[in-house]
C-alpha cells in the first residue's frame, strides 16, 4: 500500500526519538472525513534514549482493560519487556487511529491482528536499523528484551531509535508474527495500567478533570423525553449563592415516534456556578413549567395491556419461517407454550454522565469519557456549527461504561453549555437521578413461544411472537430481534413474528445488547422443553446442538464451538453426578448462548429456603473466545463481572414509566448486587480453539440469567417466566 | 461560613454553607478528588472517608458535622501508596473500572483497623454497603484478605525491629 506520509524523526528531551507521522497537507485536510488510516507503527511507539518505550493506548478505556491489552499486542511484538514500557492514552484523532470506540467486544478481534503488525513493524525497522550499522542481512538479527542482536553483537533499541525512525515502514502484512509458544507478554497476566492511580487517589476520570477558572454546571432537562421549557424561575436561581449564571436551552422537539438512537441535545435549562453543589442546590429550587408533549400519555401499565391484546391477535409482521411452524404445532406429540417478559433497565455506571469543555476563539477542547467519541465528535460539530478541525478531543478514563457511553448527550451538552460560557471552562455533571431518569434503557418486551417435541423428545417447531416497541415494523434502538436468533438453524419449523407498540423513552445498547434479555427468555423455554421431553438439561442442549448442519462459512453461531464450551462446563462443575447429589432446595441449573463471537456455557449452584431467599453457592463458565486469552487477569475479572452484572439484573432491576416519565431515581430503586449477594465462587475455564481471539466484556453475561433461574425451578418447582424475579418473592439469603 | 478542616493531617480553611456535603468539599474547594460521588443518597459509598478513624459517607456528612474531627481520603491513606490494603488491592489487580475502589479501601482500611484478621462475615457485613458496579466482589474479598495478612506480618516485622533495636 502506498503511504501518503512521511516519516520524520524528531529527537526530544533526554536525547530520545519520537516516532511521529506527519501527514502531508492534504491527507491533513482530510482529516476526519477520509478512510480509517491503516496501522502504523509511528503513531504507536516511542522508544527514548534510556531504552524505555511509551506505547499509546488508542482505545477508550471504561474499565474493561483494553488500555492494557492493546499495548501488551504490541509490546509482544516489538519484543520489549513489558517492565519498560509506559503507556499513554490516545487523543481522539481519527487521521492517525483507526475504530477508537469501546463497543461490541469488538476490540480484541479487530486489533488481534493490527496491532501486533504494528509491534511487529516497528521490530522489523529496529532490526534494519542494526543491520545497517553492522552492515549483515536483517534476516541474521535476532531480538530479545529490546535488543537487536547478531553475532555476538548487541544494540539496544534505545540506541538504535533514531536510525530506527529513518527506515522504511515494512508492508505490515508480510511481516512473520510470533508463534505463540514464543509469548512472553500475551498470555501472561499484565496488572491494569492505572492501579497505583487507583489505588492512591489520584485524578484520573472524567469527572477529576479541573481547568484553571472553571465553573461548574448542572443540566435540568423535562422528565418527559421530547418536552420544553414553557417558563421557569431564573431570575430566582441566578441570585442564589454562588450561582454564575442560568439558562434555557432551547431545541427542535423530535417528534418521531420512533425515537432516533442518538437524539443529541435536548431542551433544557443550564446552571452555572462556582462549585457543583452550588448548582445542584439552585436546581433543587427551579421551577418549571414544562409542556411535556405527547409521550406523556405513555406508561408501563399501558404497554403490558397492549402486549397482551397483542398477543392474542395476529403478528404485526413475520421476520422468519423456515419450515411450516403453525403445522408442525398442530401434529406434534407434546407442545408447550409460555410467555416470557422482561423489564426496561438502566446502565448506571458507577461515574456519572459528565464531561468538560472550553469554547475559546471559536475552538473546542474538550475531556470525555464517550465510548464511540467520535460519533460524539460529530454530534458536537452538528450541534455546534463549528468545523471539525477547531475540535481538540481528550479521552479520558471512564468509571464504567456498560453502554450508556456510547450515547454522546452528556458530551454535546457539555460543548453546548461551554460555547455559552464563551471562554469559560466548564464542568458539567449529572446528579445520579439524572442519569437513573434519562438514560438509553435496554428496551423490555415480551416473547409468546410455542414450542413442539415428536414422540422422541426431539425439538421440532418453534414459534415466537415477539413483542417490542417501535412503529410501523420498526423496532426502537436496540429493540429488535433478528432472523437468526437462536434456535434457528437448530430446529427445522421456525418461525419469529414481531409486533410493536410505541414507546416514550429513549433506548439503546446495554451490555450484550438484546442477548441480555434473550438468552434468559430462550433458554429458560429450552430448560421448560427438556424437562417435559423426560431429558436432563445439559443432553437435551447437547441434542439441539447436534440437530443443525454446518460447514466452514455457514454464518453464525458454530455448533462445535458451543457443544465444546457446554461440554467442559459440564465436566467442571461435574453436572452428572452433582445435579443428582445435592440436598432439597439447592440445584444445578446450565444455559448457553452465542453473543459478540463468543460461545458461553453456564452453570449455577443454587440455593433456595423456604422464603425464596436465594443464595449462589458457586457459577462455573465454560467459554471459548478462541485461542488466545490475551490478559488472563483482565480476562477473569471481566467473566467474573458478567457473570455478577447479570445477576442484578436477574434480580431485581427493573425501570418503570408513569406518564412518559421514568418512576426509578437512584440505585435504592434499581438494585445491584452487593459484595455478600455474589457468589462466593466464580470458576472460568476456556476452550483453547484454533479461532481467532474475540471479546469479553459481553458474551459472559447473558447465560448466568437462565442457569440461575434454571436451577430455582429444579430446586423449587417455580418457573421464572418474569424478570426481574424479585416480582415472582425472591430475594438474595 | 469558614470552616476550619484537619484533612490528612494538613489544616485548611473553607468558606462554604454549613450544610454543603464534605463530598464537595473534599472535590471542588479542596481539590482532593479521589472521594468519588456516586448517588448521593448513601446508596453506593463510593465517598466513603474516615472521620476520626470511622467509615462516613462523605455525600451525607454536612461540613458543619465535621467539627475537630480529624478526615482521611484515599489521598492521606499513606503517602506513598504503601497502606496494606493500596499494596494488597494492587497485588490482586482488584479493579475494572475503578471509579468504587477508593471508597472499597476506605471501608476495608477501616475494618481492618478495628478487626486486623476479618472472617469472610466479617468482610460481608463491613464491605456490603460499597457497591461496585463492575462486579470485582470477589476480587475485593481477597484483597482485604491479603492485606489482613500484609498488615499482620508488617506489624510482626514492626515488632520484631523494636526488639533489636532493645
Amino acid at each position: 500500500m502506498d503511504r501518503r506520509s512521511f516519516l520524520k524523526a524528531s529527537v526530544v528531551a533526554g536525547g530520545g526519538v519520537l516516532f511521529g507521522l506527519y501527514p502531508e497537507p492534504q491527507a491533513q485536510a482530510q482529516q476526519g472525513r477520509g478512510p480509517q488510516v491503516p496501522p502504523d507503527p509511528h503513531n504507536y511507539i516511542t522508544v527514548a534514549a534510556d531504552g524505555t518505550v511509551t506505547i499509546v493506548a488508542k482505545n477508550p478505556e471504561v474499565g474493561q482493560g483494553v488500555r492494557n491489552m492493546l499495548p501488551m499486542l504490541i509490546a509482544e511484538e516489538l519484543d520489549v519487556d513489558w517492565k519498560n514500557v509506559k503507556i499513554v492514552q490516545a487523543d481522539f484523532v481519527e487521521s492517525k487511529y483507526a475504530g477508537q470506540s469501546a463497543g461490541g467486544s469488538t476490540a480484541t478481534p479487530t486489533n488481534w491482528v493490527p496491532m501486533r503488525q504494528v509491534g511487529a513493524g516497528a521490530r522489523a525497522m529496529f532490526i534494519a536499523a542494526a543491520a545497517q550499522t553492522w552492515g549483515v542481512q536483517p534476516s541474521d538479527c535476532t531480538t530479545s528484551s529490546g535488543r537487536v542482536m547478531c553475532n555476538g553483537k548487541s544494540l539496544s533499541y534505545g540506541e538504535l531509535a533514531t536510525k530506527a525512525a529513518s527506515m522504511p515502514t515494512p508492508n505490515l502484512a508480510s511481516l512473520k508474527l510470533k508463534d505463540p509458544s514464543e509469548y512472553k507478554i500475551i498470555g501472561h497476566s499484565q496488572p491494569g495500567v492505572d492501579l497505583k492511580k487507583i489505588v492512591t487517589g489520584q485524578p484520573i476520570f472524567a469527572i477529576d478533570v479541573k481547568l484553571p477558572g472553571m465553573v461548574y454546571a448542572a443540566y435540568q432537562k423535562c422528565p418527559v423525553f421530547g418536552g420544553k421549557v414553557v417558563s421557569a424561575n431564573l431570575d430566582e436561581i441566578k441570585k442564589m449563592p454562588g450561582i454564575k449564571d442560568a439558562f434555557v436551552v432551547e431545541r427542535p422537539v423530535i417528534t418521531d415516534t420512533v425515537i432516533p438512537g442518538e437524539p443529541g441535545l435536548e431542551n433544557g435549562i443550564a446552571i452555572l456556578a462556582e462549585n457543583w453543589w452550588y448548582a445542584q442546590s439552585a436546581r433543587r429550587k427551579l421551577q418549571v413549567k414544562w409542556d411535556e408533549g405527547p409521550r406523556a400519555a405513555l406508561g408501563s401499565a399501558l404497554f403490558a395491556q397492549n402486549a397482551d391484546k397483542m398477543s392474542k391477535e395476529a403478528p404485526q409482521w413475520t421476520i422468519r419461517n423456515d419450515g411450516d411452524a403453525e403445522g408442525t404445532l398442530k401434529s406434534a406429540a407434546k407442545v408447550l407454550e409460555a410467555n416470557y417478559s422482561y423489564p426496561f433497565i438502566a446502565h448506571g455506571p458507577l461515574e456519572p454522565q459528565g464531561a468538560t469543555a472550553q469554547f475559546k476563539d471559536g475552538k473546542l477542547e474538550i475531556w470525555s469519557n464517550s465510548q464511540i467519541p467520535g460519533r460524539g465528535r460529530q454530534l458536537v460539530v452538528q450541534t455546534l456549527g463549528i468545523k471539525d478541525s477547531d475540535i481538540t478531543q481528550h479521552m479520558v478514563r471512564g468509571g464504567g461504561g456498560f453502554g450508556r457511553r456510547l450515547m454522546n448527550d452528556y458530551m454535546v451538552e457539555a460543548a453546548y453549555i461551554a460555547k455559552q460560557a464563551n471562554g469559560v471552562p466548564v464542568k458539567l455533571l449529572w446528579a445520579r437521578e439524572d442519569d437513573m431518569t434519562h438514560d438509553y434503557y435496554r428496551p423490555g418486551g415480551f416473547q409468546y413461544l410455542k414450542a413442539g417435541l415428536d414422540s422422541s423428545g426431539k425439538l421440532v417447531a418453534w414459534r415466537n411472537h415477539f413483542i417490542s416497541y417501535g412503529d410501523n415494523k420498526n423496532f426502537v434502538a436496540s429493540g429488535a430481534m433478528g432472523p437468526t436468533e437462536f434456535p434457528q438453524r437448530f430446529v427445522p419449523n421456525y418461525a419469529l413474528h414481531a409486533s410493536v407498540q410505541p414507546l416514550c423513552i429513549r433506548t439503546g445498547a446495554l451490555r450484550a445488547p438484546s442477548s441480555n434479555a434473550f438468552a434468559f427468555v430462550i433458554q429458560s423455554f429450552i430448560d421448560e422443553l427438556a424437562h417435559e421431553a423426560g431429558k436432563d438439561p445439559v443432553d437435551f442442549r447437547m441434542e439441539i446442538l447436534n440437530s443443525a448442519p454446518w460447514k466452514e462459512g455457514t454464518p453464525g453461531i458454530v455448533p462445535d464451538r458451543m457443544k465444546s464450551a457446554l461440554q467442559l462446563v459440564a465436566q467442571t462443575s461435574d453436572w452428572a453426578k452433582r445435579s443428582k447429589s445435592l440436598p432439597k432446595g439447592t440445584a444445578l441449573g446450565v444455559a448457553f448462548h452465542f453473543s459478540h463471537l463468543g460461545y458461553f456455557a453456564e452453570v449455577a449452584e443454587v440455593k433456595v429456603d423456604a422464603q425464596k431467599r436465594v443464595k449462589i453457592n458457586k457459577v462455573w463458565v465454560g467459554a471459548d473466545v478462541g485461542s488466545q486469552i490475551i490478559n488472563p487477569s483482565g480476562a477473569e475479572n471481566i467473566v467474573q463481572g458478567g457473570v455478577i452484572d447479570g445477576l442484578s439484573e436477574l434480580m431485581a432491576q427493573e425501570i418503570t414509566v408513569e406518564k412518559g416519565a421514568v418512576v426509578q431515581n437512584n440505585y435504592h430503586q434499581h438494585p445491584m448486587v452487593r459484595l455478600a449477594q455474589a457468589p462466593p465462587e466464580i470458576q472460568i475455564d476456556y476452550v483453547k480453539s484454533t479461532y481467532s481471539p474475540t471479546g469479553l466484556g459481553e458474551p459472559a453475561l447473558p447465560p448466568i440469567l437462565p442457569a440461575v433461574s434454571n436451577a430455582i425451578f429444579t430446586a423449587t418447582g417455580v418457573r421464572l417466566r418474569h424478570l426481574p424475579i424479585s416480582k415472582s418473592g425472591f430475594s438474595w439469603a | 461560613m469558614a470552616y476550619k478542616l484537619n484533612v490528612n493531617g494538613h489544616t485548611s480553611t473553607v468558606d462554604v454553607p454549613g450544610e454543603m456535603p464534605l463530598l464537595w468539599v473534599l472535590r471542588d474547594s479542596l481539590n482532593l478528588v479521589g472521594t468519588k460521588y456516586g448517588c448521593g443518597i448513601g446508596q453506593c459509598r463510593a465517598c466513603t472517608v474516615h472521620l476520626a478513624g470511622k467509615p462516613v459517607q462523605a455525600c451525607l456528612t454536612p461540613v458543619s458535622a465535621v467539627k475537630d474531627q480529624p478526615i482521611t481520603t484515599i489521598e492521606g491513606l499513606s503517602t506513598d501508596g504503601t497502606h496494606p490494603v493500596q499494596i494488597a488491592w494492587q497485588d490482586i489487580d482488584v479493579p475494572q473500572c475503578g471509579y468504587c475502589q477508593a471508597g472499597q479501601m476506605m471501608s476495608a482500611a477501616a475494618l481492618l483497623a478495628k478487626t486486623p484478621k476479618p472472617t469472610d462475615k466479617d468482610i460481608d457485613t463491613a464491605m456490603n454497603g460499597n457497591l461496585c458496579r463492575c462486579g470485582t466482589y470477589l476480587r475485593i474479598r481477597a484483597a482485604v484478605h491479603k492485606a489482613a495478612e500484609l498488615g499482620s506480618s508488617a506489624s510482626a516485622k514492626t515488632v520484631q525491629t523494636a526488639h533489636k533495636e532493645e
